[in-house]
């Protein structure tokens, strides 16, 4: 049995409208020090899908396990990074760290939980804004200081609701190096969520496309061939890229086409690499 | 000029010349009994001048009667908080408290303090207790309001955070719910000492207590009307520092 499972997930969500059926049927599988990214077009569902296995949200129906045990209340086991960051702007950077190393590490003397919550902000570069407010920070900053939250849930499986999207080109292509970086040192399993084809393919072992919704299913997870560590500059162009790539684009372009004639129209935006 | 000192200085100075005007047009015309801007100044020189004189119980100084009415509304507004802001809290946070008590907020809220007095005289049998009951009860209100309001507004991103870090139902109020309400409960408070000092010339007039509003009735009886005007300004111009000050205090909470 793999480490995350996830099985026939379904969820609606009802509002005074009528019924948004989200996901419908959902299956995925994540090995232990996995790094699995979900890609999908925006709306399909991603974020549900996120708090549904962060147990934010209940299901309509299906099973989540993470390492054998069932799925039923949110934890610090799966640790996540929010889509919007969700930073207390009444906290310093420090003490947004702090609060989650506090909360798992109760029995720790509070001289090591400090020691924790250095390292960590040290890890994610931001020693010298530890006592910066949010609203004093970067978008990118803002999401280091999510990630290193993240992390210091030492969470079993750590969700990464699309972390990147709301920067600009040059700031993502520094925190993507940077997060390989974190997770060539850590190994955390990882799920992350994005909407960008090449950043999956950059920074994922195995990739699941994501059908737009209504009723939004994975594919079959793709696999990324290409070895690690993985440099930026000319991975365009490796074979193995170029057909994760093509794979990819293939399967969400006749997933929206198919949409399209239901009468949800999407359109793909396929996005250039930075090289 | 610069055309910030003329907007912030010799507009506001135009128009009180301009009211300044009307008042003594009215005195002069319409109610011969209304004191001149002129005599009234001349006639409550000492007052102001001499602000902490004591001649006798009724006839002190605007500055010790100021601020024994302060005094007074600094106790009803600081019983006012301490009730108020823990039962917004409840009503925000608690579904079923809301439901019990939110109907009989509705029905307390719009009760004038001239009604409380009576009440509070029965039930302490002294003007002073009495007049900070009617200032607690009647300022209460936008606390619990505005405090209630907050907590139910706190975005559920930031609970999703307490929820995934299985935070204590304390630590999550302490270093979630509160933080996030705060500028709503400031907000609250200053609305209320602006209420607790509307409400202290009422109960001061009623009870015949010392403190400017007593002051302004004991001049009306004596048909001293020219300290009606001394009165009515003052007590404008110290609502008008406290809303200021609070104010001060609300923005400095709502940036952090
Ligand atoms: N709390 C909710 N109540 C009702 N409908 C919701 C709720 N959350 C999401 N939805 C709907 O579910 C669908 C999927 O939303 P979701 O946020 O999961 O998409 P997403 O893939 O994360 O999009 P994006 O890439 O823009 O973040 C949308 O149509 C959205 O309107
Ligand atoms: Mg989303």
């Amino acid at each position: 049995m793999a480490y995350l499972e996830v099985r026939g997930l379904r969820k609606s969500y009802r509002a005074r409208g009528g019924v948004t059926p989200v996901l419908g049927g959902v299956d995925l599988t994540l090995d232990e020090g996995e790094f699995v990214a979900v890609v999908g077009y925006s709306g399909s569902g991603k974020t549900t899908l996120v708090s549904l296995i962060a147990g934010l949200v209940t299901p309509d129906a299906g099973e989540i396990r993470l390492d054998g045990a069932p799925v039923t209340e949110p934890g610090p086991e799966r640790g996540i990074v929010f889509q919007q960051y969700s930073l207390l702007p009444w906290l310093s950077v420090r003490s947004n760290v702090a609060l989650a190393v506090d909360a798992v590490n109760p029995t720790l003397p509070a001289s090591a939980r400090r020691r924790l919550t250095d390292e960590l902000i040290a890890l994610v570069n931001l020693t010298p804004a530890a006592w910066k407010r949010p609203r004093e920070l970067s978008g990118g900053m803002r999401q280091r200081v999510a990630v290193a939250r993240g992390l210091a849930m030492q969470p079993k499986l750590l969700l990464m609701d699309e972390p990147f999207s709301a920067l600009d080109a040059l700031t993502r292509a520094t925190l993507q190096d940077e997060l390989l970086r974190i997770w060539g040192e850590r190994r955390t399993t990882v799920m992350l969520i994005t909407n960008d084809v090449d950043e999956a393919i950059l920074l994922a072992d195995r990739i699941y496309p994501m059908t737009p919704g209504p009723n939004a299913v994975l594919g079959p997870a793709i696999e990324v061939g290409l070895p690690r560590p993985r440099p930026r500059r000319h991975m365009s162009l490796e074979p193995a890229y170029q057909k994760a790539r093509q794979a990819l684009v293939e399967f969400l372009r006749g997933r929206s086409r198919l949409a399209s004639t239901a009468g949800h129209p999407r359109e793909p935006r396929p996005r250039a690499p930075i090289q | 000029m610069p055309i910030d000192t003329y907007q912030k200085v010799i507009l506001p100075l135009l128009g009180a010349a301009g009211v300044l005007v009307v008042w003594a047009i009215v005195s002069a015309t319409l109610a011969p009994d209304l004191p001149s801007p002129l005599r009234t100044w001349q006639e409550s020189r000492r007052y102001i001048l001499d602000p902490f004189f004591k001649d006798g119980e009724m006839n002190q100084g605007m500055g010790r009667l100021a601020f024994y009415s302060l005094v007074r509304v600094g106790k009803g507004f600081a019983l006012a908080l301490a009730i108020g802001t823990p039962i917004g809290f409840l009503l925000g946070l608690s579904r079923r408290f809301h439901q019990s008590f939110d109907p009989i907020v509705q029905f307390m809220r719009p009760i004038s303090p001239l009604a409380w007095l009576p009440l509070g005289l029965v039930i302490f049998q002294k003007s002073e207790p009495a007049a900070i009951f009617t200032i607690a009860l009647c300022a209460m209100w936008p606390t619990v309001i505005n405090t209630a309001v907050g907590v139910r507004s706190i975005s559920q991103d930031y609970l999703n955070v307490g929820r995934v870090l299985k935070l204590s139902r304390t630590t999550t109020l302490r270093r979630i719910v509160i933080p996030a309400t705060l500028p709503y409960v400031f907000t609250g408070y200053r609305l209320s000492l602006g209420l607790a000092w509307l409400v202290i010339v009422a109960s001061e007039m009623l009870t015949g207590t010392p403190g400017v509003g007593g002051f302004l009735w004991q001049e009306y009886n004596s048909l001293v009307y020219s300290h009606i005007i001394l009165s009515v300004l003052t007590i404008g111009a110290i609502g008008f520092v406290l809303d200021r000050l609070m104010g001060l205090v609300e923005a400095r909470v709502r940036i952090s």
